[in-house]
């Protein structure tokens, strides 16, 4: 899978001692169940303005974290002095957490049978660990890149920026599993921005390149084509300065992966964690419109919609071997042939609904650090391509008048994934089946279920990009977690577009 | 860095100190951060994840002077050991040796150490809720007797920040946050309400007084009314109001507006600063000693962007008036942008206050006040849509009311809505006393400090109905 190997300055912390001596104590103190995380995420971001590099920052996460069901109930503690006394202490200190919450616990918490895995290791598919390149040479690219869009007199100002992230977890539990893991992602990032000289209007131009589970090779072998894109968007950027506002109506639309990546994460893949269907996220991120009495009956769109959750593609963002419960992964269906056949859950819930996939969890717990307990995540959520040899000119040919969006960049959605809103880098009208330039001020309004319901046709494997995001937050206390998207290019019929100065009130 | 794990834990001040004698830069800031944290969530009338956490962060910041300016490199992590700073402390230095010189650059803030400087961090754990936690096991069984469904979490955190500079400086300040929050439903969840807010300690959070507002507020839903997307005349309470005025401050930052890029940009070049931006009367400021929304009084920067410097650490932070009698006087300022811009020095403090001269009585006065028109309760996933108008969207969340001749008479659908927070502003007709309150939105993770006025907009911009219940 990878030629990495694990780092090992990780694999000489006392992840293995302080872990023996907290499930020891644990188990000492009578739990039911108790697992140990050790992690260590090490975090580098590089920010460039206008070939000057303005910020550059590394920072590393070390600790580690217990969490027992003890009295029917979740306790949970971290700590961050790494010494044996201190573990069992942290073991401790879950324990008085969860008789604190014991009391107030009217369900008691069981988790789902999982296999034990005896110290299995995994890391992810990657060739250069970007903490291994010089820092100066990535900000060097990145001045350059800067430098680079600045030269067209369209661009006044021009940023680039570059997020790395090198994580490792050791879990162990009372069961006997003992995992060890490793993996690296990326984000690289340019905008360029300019202002009308006429008319004053601000608008900007960014790479459409998404967040990837791979290493610094994804700057150099030509995955993406850096060059292509960074010449191209000064010039789409000055043709939307120019651009006249959308008219306001209903239009076909056909989507690029680098915008239709952000609709599938916020109206199919939040509203399918079953946590949410369950209630258990209502406080803060909100429920679900997908309720767990609608499986196997809710239309959720057309017959050409077919979605997998997967933690297993290789290169995304939520790809790991074993999760945060010591859970092996795998893929799965969420929606089949238009239905919605399945969720993401973890092993309380895997518990709570045995009827689904076999009564095991399939593997969507996760912590984003040492110092937050583990929780429902969402795995790489995508919508398959169709089978048979579909361009994206084949499915813009299809439209007689419609939009072609290219590019995420606004987005919202309400609290049961009904209503949501989103705008994009770029929309090019279409006209009898071609392109016809840029209009701007453009935002598509639906409502989910209508939304996917309207998709005519997918694209077929030649137009399927894995997108995806850095930081989708979630839960109380928040958490981030990095999770990608695949799609293929797709085709929309009758959906909202509105005019944002419109609804601004200043046109 | 973590070679020698096993060492007892030493001092914040100890790991200050030992930062600053490590270092070969030529000048070098340490920032130590004891974190504790104490939890409680719950769902379905029950405790889910609960937890306490513990961290010690320390960054970094190493200067060196050069050819051409200073360079800085900054460097975090976890550390409890002297063994541990050494690392972050080389990895710095070589990242400052490594650098080029620095835009920001500027001469390091001096001084000397405060008084509480050799004070211990000031904890805090899970008895914070030893007066809370059983009034809650209480409310559940209310709430479920009464066919309520609770939803919530409470969170207590302790900052204890040291800041110590090779210049002198050698700073503390302890930062308690805390908050509560809880969504009601009705046994069919069909309708929902919800009640939070921020405390420094947990004396003054009641559980059963949070669960009887919700119970008060799904009682107002006995009458529920469809109502189509428009422009209505609508009530924001304090915490909706707290929502959109942190986006108006974040969206703030001085250096875009000089650029062309934000609504306080000037159209033609330059800032909008003495520009009427806001109604008369209006004034929107943070100010670190505000009673009650006290905040950390020294700017504390682990990295240079737009809106912070790392050359300003332990800059003193005083009142900044950002919007004054509804003229804008001041955006978010570093010493480098305040030189880009020529105005004064006026970095980001961490709360934020809206008043409006002559806004009296509460919520309920305004509602007593409004011949038809809606109540909301708060809002939800708000975005910008749009940078120059300042344009969001969002949605309406957990309780839109219908009010009649100043009265509730039931519960309305919810919307999504388009508005700019500055636009509004110039729009409101009305406008209650400050208080504290709680953004929905920003408060739990990021926000939590922020005292405004409950607002009454006459056409406020319901752009389209959301089935969510």
């Amino acid at each position: 899978m990878t030629g990495a190997a694990l780092d090992p300055t990780f694999t000489a912390l006392p992840h293995r001692s302080l872990g023996d001596a907290a499930l020891e104590r644990a188990r000492a103190l009578g739990v039911s169940h108790a697992d140990f995380r050790f992690e260590r995420v090490r975090y580098q971001h590089l920010g460039v303005r206008d070939g000057v590099l303005q910020g550059a920052a590394d920072s590393e996460d070390v600790g580690f974290a217990v969490r027992v069901i003890h009295r029917g109930a979740w306790g949970f503690a971290s700590g961050v002095v790494l010494t044996p006394d201190e573990a069992a202490a942290v073991a401790e200190r879950a324990v008085e957490v969860a008789l604190v919450a014991a009391e107030m616990t009217t369900s008691p918490v069981e988790i789902a049978d999982e296999p034990t895995y005896d110290d299995v290791t995994w890391v992810s598919a990657y060739e250069v660990d970007p903490f291994s390149v010089p820092t100066s040479d990535k900000a060097a690219l990145l001045i350059d890149w800067s430098e680079r869009l600045r030269r067209h007199p369209a661009v006044q100002h021009a940023t680039a920026s570059l997020q790395q992230v090198h994580e490792n977890k050791y879990y162990a539990d009372l069961s006997g599993t003992r995992t060890t893991q490793q993996r690296v992602r990326l984000q690289p990032h340019f905008e360029a921005m300019g202002t009308d000289e006429e008319s004053g209007v601000f608008d900007s131009m960014s790479s459409i390149a998404p967040p990837v589970g791979r290493g610094w090779e994804y700057l150099t072998d030509g995955g993406h084509d850096w060059d292509a894109e960074l010449a191209e968007a000064p010039e789409l950027l000055a043709e939307k300065l120019r651009a006249p506002g959308v008219e306001a109506g209903s239009y076909d639309l056909v989507i690029h992966p680098s915008n239709l990546w952000l609709t599938i994460h916020e109206s199919i893949g939040h509203a399918t964690e079953l946590d949410r269907a369950l209630g258990y996220e209502a406080n803060y991120a909100g429920t679900s419109f997908a309720t767990y009495d609608k499986l196997g009956t809710l239309q959720y769109g057309s017959p050409v919609m077919n979605v997998t959750g997967d933690r297993t593609v290789e290169h995304g963002l939520a790809t790991v071997g074993y999760d945060d419960e010591g859970v092996a992964t795998r893929e799965w269906d969420i929606v089949r042939d238009g239905v919605l056949v399945g969720y993401q859950l973890d092993r309380s819930m895997g518990r709570m609904k045995p009827e689904l996939h076999d009564g095991r969890s399939n593997g969507c717990a996760y912590a984003d650090s040492p110092g937050h307990i583990p929780i429902q995540r969402m795995a790489n959520v995508s919508l398959q391509p169709s089978p048979d040899d579909v361009s994206t000119e084949d499915l813009i040919g299809r439209v007689e008048r419609g939009l072609y969006v290219v590019g995420d960049k606004s987005w919202s959605i309400d609290m049961q994934r009904f209503n949501f809103q989103f705008t994009g880098q770029r929309f090019f009208r279409i006209e009898d089946g071609q392109l016809a330039g840029q209009v701007r001020d453009v935002a598509y309004q639906a409502t989910t279920t209508d939304f996917w319901g309207s998709m005519e046709a997918v694209g077929g494997r030649d137009t399927w990009v894995l997108g995806g995001a850095f930081n989708c937050g979630k839960a109380q206390p928040g958490q981030v977690a990095a999770v990608s998207h695949g799609c293929p290019t797709s085709l929309f019929r009758g959906v909202r577009i509105l005019n944002t100065t419109d609804e601004a009130g200043t046109r | 860095m973590t070679s020698t794990h096993g060492v007892p834990a030493a001092t914040p001040q100890s790991l200050v100190e030992h930062a600053l004698a490590t270092s070969v830069a030529d000048d070098c800031i340490a920032l130590v951060r004891d974190r504790t944290q104490a939890n409680l969530r719950w769902a379905n009338n029950t405790l889910t994840t609960n937890g306490v956490m513990h961290g010690v962060d320390v960054t970094v910041i190493s200067f060196v002077h050069q050819a051409g300016g200073t360079s800085s490199g900054s460097v975090s992590g976890s550390a409890t050991t002297q063994a541990q700073v050494s690392a972050l402390v080389h990895a710095a230095d070589a990242a400052a040796r490594a650098g080029s010189p620095a835009e920001d650059a500027a001469d390091l803030v001096t001084g000397d150490a405060t008084a509480d400087w050799d004070d211990a961090p000031e904890p805090t754990d899970i008895h914070v809720f030893d007066t809370f936690a059983p009034a809650l096991g209480e409310a559940f069984g209310r709430a479920g007797a009464a066919g309520r469904v609770l939803y919530g979490f409470v969170s207590h955190e302790h900052v204890t920040t040291y800041l110590g500079s090779t210049t002198g400086l050698r700073l503390r300040h302890v930062q308690p946050t805390g908050h509560y929050g809880c969504t009601g439903k009705n046994a069919a969840l069909t309708d929902s309400a919800w009640v939070g807010g921020a405390t420094r300690d947990f004396t003054d959070v009641d559980a059963l007084a949070m669960d009887a507002t919700l119970a008060q507020r799904l009682a107002w839903s006995a009458r529920q009314v469809d109502l189509p997307a428009g422009r209505y005349d609508t009530i924001l309470p304090p915490s909706a109001v707290a929502d959109l005025m942190i986006d108006a401050y974040w969206y703030a930052g001085a250096r875009t507006a000089h650029e062309g890029q934000s609504v306080y940009s000037r159209r033609g070049g330059g800032t909008r600063i003495g520009e009427q931006v806001a109604r008369p009367g209006v004034h929107l400021f943070s100010d670190p000693a505000h009673p009650g929304l006290e905040a950390t009084p020294f700017v504390t920067a682990s990295t240079s962007d737009n809106e912070q410097s790392v050359f300003d650490n332990g800059l003193e932070l005083r009142r900044h008036d950002w919007i004054a009698d509804g003229t804008l006087t001041s955006l978010l300022q570093t010493r480098h942008s305040a030189g880009l811009t020529d105005q004064p020095v006026t970095p980001y403090v961490d709360n934020l206050v809206l008043e409006v001269d002559g806004g009296t009585g509460s919520v309920e006065d305004l509602v007593a006040g409004t011949e038809r028109g809606l109540l909301l309760t708060c809002l939800w996933y708000i975005r910008e849509v749009d940078p120059q108008s300042l344009l969001l969207t969002g949605l309406t969340r957990d309780g839109v009311y219908l009010v009649e001749d100043g009265e509730i008479t039931g519960s309305v659908n919810n919307f999504r809505w388009n508005e700019s927070p500055v636009d509004l502003l110039n729009r409101f007709t009305h406008a209650g006393r400050s208080v504290p309150s709680f953004s929905r939105e920003w408060g739990d993770d990021y926000f939590s400090r922020t005292a405004t006025p409950a607002l009454r907009v006459p056409d406020f911009n319901m752009s389209s109905v959301s089935q969510a219940r």
